[in-house]
């Protein structure tokens, strides 16, 4: 009897461990217990920090925007870089957005900050391409840690609109890449109208064709039309939703375009720092036409409830060693999340229209 | 629904073991990729569908199995209230294992994303573009993952009560096995 006892007793202690010992295990799976990792939620609550609080109902980043509809005519050269269906020569659909950096949806476009470009490109075949793009070649930070660092060194202060410098000075001596960024954005045009910016990938991307041969790729919509450039010194004057306005009357007169051209890494460039541009000469391969035809308030159109993440792609395009894509994968699920959860609210277009049609 | 032999037939007892080693990976591979932006997050939601949609396909293959060849009746001194909270623990455990990856394509579809098995294999939505719809689903996959582990953490002690405290056969219904045919539980559990 007693050996039965402390037999079972040994077993309660056994069961006990195994249960401890899992829950444990699951514990430091989940990030709950161990070493510090940066979540989507880090990212997300870094960007609302910045913003001077959470938007509830709107994009973390990029608050502000516009939807459109047109098309991307493939010419077929870009089915020598890559297998995917949307090279092979033809014309498919898309739909996109429009939108400028930051998270607040009312925000001025009189600021000298990213000019964005998503898009959704589906082939009939079912393949499915996202992209999100910006109006640079290069982005400030190559990683995540220093993605959350600027955002909170840069925090602009209300009271002069600038970020407190007792923040951003140490950050930028440790973050010369930031700096160095900075001072492009100084110089680089500000581009007049949504329909004259260069978008960028930025990130790079690996491409397979083929026989099977990949190779690293950045891409960029280079625009047919052009146009002066924003006047840096005096973005405070421009209507609130200028950038908006001129590209919802420039549909309505003209479709814009874009060439979409892939640009083959050299042995020598960096692919896994979104920080370094590609220069010099490099095999580029003009794979086709978008076409944008028509734009809608987010109210009306089919961009608003979209997660433009970078990672969803079709077979023969795949993710490069760049950490940025994997990081931007959860940040966007995590505002999407959010975002869903909160329930929708009107856009800075969707008001100007309302307000229009009271006139 | 009862089964003359002391054991489970013998391939559910495979199917057992075989979905709760993919049932304990999904859990772990879910919270895990949540809590990182590291590669790991691509990496392993990549490998966390189609893992998944392999458990609702084993689920179906396993539930009609189950139906068809019964359960080993319990010990005849197992208290009615035990032997009630095991049926309805083993129906949850079956909700909870259809029910996971369903919600997961279900939200995914609702969310307006492509449910990807492989890089050249989707799945169809089966829900419209919906973001409430979405959202719920979303903190549903939470939600219910958290009570599944929970219920799973239940299942293990009963399993291994019965298998090293009460020894009573139970667990080795689902492991190897009474050897010899026509011996009781009662009598073979010296070894279990
Ligand atoms: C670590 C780096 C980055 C982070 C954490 C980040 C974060 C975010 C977040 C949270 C959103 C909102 C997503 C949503 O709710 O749907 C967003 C949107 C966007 N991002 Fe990024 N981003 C990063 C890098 C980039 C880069 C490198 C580009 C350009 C190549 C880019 C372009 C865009 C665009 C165009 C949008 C708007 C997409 C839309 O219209 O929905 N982002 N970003
Ligand atoms: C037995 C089946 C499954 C289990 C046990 C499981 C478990 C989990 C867990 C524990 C999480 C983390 C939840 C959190 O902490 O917030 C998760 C997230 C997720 N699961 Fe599953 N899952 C299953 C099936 C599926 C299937 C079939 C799909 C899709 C086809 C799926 C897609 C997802 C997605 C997309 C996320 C969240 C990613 C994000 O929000 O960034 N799951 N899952």
């Amino acid at each position: 009897m007693p050996l039965k006892k402390r037999a079972s007793s040994g077993a309660f202690a056994l069961i006990g461990a195994i249960v401890v010992l899992l829950v444990g295990a699951f514990a430091w799976a989940a990030g709950w217990i161990g070493p510090r990792r940066i979540s989507g939620g880090d990212v997300t609550r870094a960007l609302e920090y910045n913003g001077g609080g959470s938007k509830p109902g709107y994009r973390r980043a990029h608050a502000k925007g516009l939807c459109f509809t047109g098309s991307f005519t493939a010419n077929g050269a870009g089915s020598a870089l890559s297998d995917a269906s949307i090279f092979k020569s033809g014309r498919y659909p898309v739909i996109g957005r429009f939108s400028v950096a930051g998270g607040n949806p009312l925000a001025s476009d009189g600021r000298n900050v990213f000019h964005s470009m998503a898009l959704v490109l589906k082939s009939p075949d079912g393949q499915e391409w996202r992209l999100a793009m910006d109006h640079t070649p290069i982005f400030p930070v190559a990683d995540i840690a220093s993605f959350i660092a600027l955002q909170r060194a840069s925090k602009p202060d209300p009271a002069t609109g600038k970020p407190d410098p007792a923040a951003m000075k140490p950050f930028l001596a440790a973050h010369p890449e930031v700096k160095a960024f900075q001072d492009y954005m100084a110089k680089a045009v500000l581009p007049g109208s949504f329909a004259t910016a260069t978008y960028y990938s930025i990130n790079a991307f690996r491409f397979t064709g083929d026989r099977d041969v990949t190779r690293f790729v950045r891409w960029q919509f280079e625009p047919e039309a052009s146009g002066p450039g924003l006047d840096k010194k005096h973005l405070e004057l421009l209507p609130r939703d200028y950038l908006f306005n001129e590209m919802i009357a420039r549909t309505a007169k003209v479709p814009s375009r874009w060439h979409l051209k892939l640009v083959v890494a050299n042995p020598a460039d960096v692919t896994d720092k979104a920080t370094v541009a590609w220069t010099g000469p490099h095999r580029t391969i003009d794979a086709g036409t978008l076409a944008i035809d028509a734009v809608q308030s987010e109210e009306a159109g089919a961009c608003r409830d979209v997660n433009f993440d970078p990672t969803i792609l079709p077979p023969g395009i795949a993710l490069s060693d760049d950490p940025l894509l994997a990081a931007r994968s959860k940040a966007y699920s995590s505002s999407f999340t959010r975002r869903a959860s909160e329930g929708a609210h009107p856009s800075a277009v969707g008001q100007d229209l309302t307000k229009e049609r009271a006139r | 629904m009862s089964r003359h032999s002391p054991d489970f037939h013998p391939a559910l007892r495979a199917l057992h073991w075989l979905m709760a080693a993919a049932v304990l990976a999904m859990l772990f591979i879910g919270v895990g990729m949540v809590s990182t932006t590291g590669t790991a997050y691509v990496t392993l939601l990549a490998l966390h569908r189609p893992l998944g949609i392999a458990i609702l396909l084993l689920v179906l293959l396993r539930l009609p199995l189950r139906i068809m060849t019964g359960a080993p009746a319990l010990p005849d001194d197992l208290p009615r209230i035990q032997k009630r909270a095991a049926v309805a623990s083993h129906i949850l455990l079956y909700l909870a294992m259809a029910g996971m990856p369903f919600i997961g394509w279900a939200m995914l579809s609702a969310g307006g994303y492509p449910v990807l098995l492989t890089k050249s294999m989707a799945l169809p939505a089966i829900l419209p573009r919906d973001l409430a719809l979405y959202a719920f689903l979303r903190q549903a996959h939470t939600v219910v993952a958290l009570l599944f582990f929970a219920l799973i953490l239940a299942h293990l002690s009963a399993a291994l009560m019965h298998g090293l405290i009460r020894r009573d056969g139970v667990l080795r219904s689902m492991t190897v096995g009474h050897r010899r045919a026509g011996v009781s539980p009662k009598q073979d559990d010296a070894d279990d």
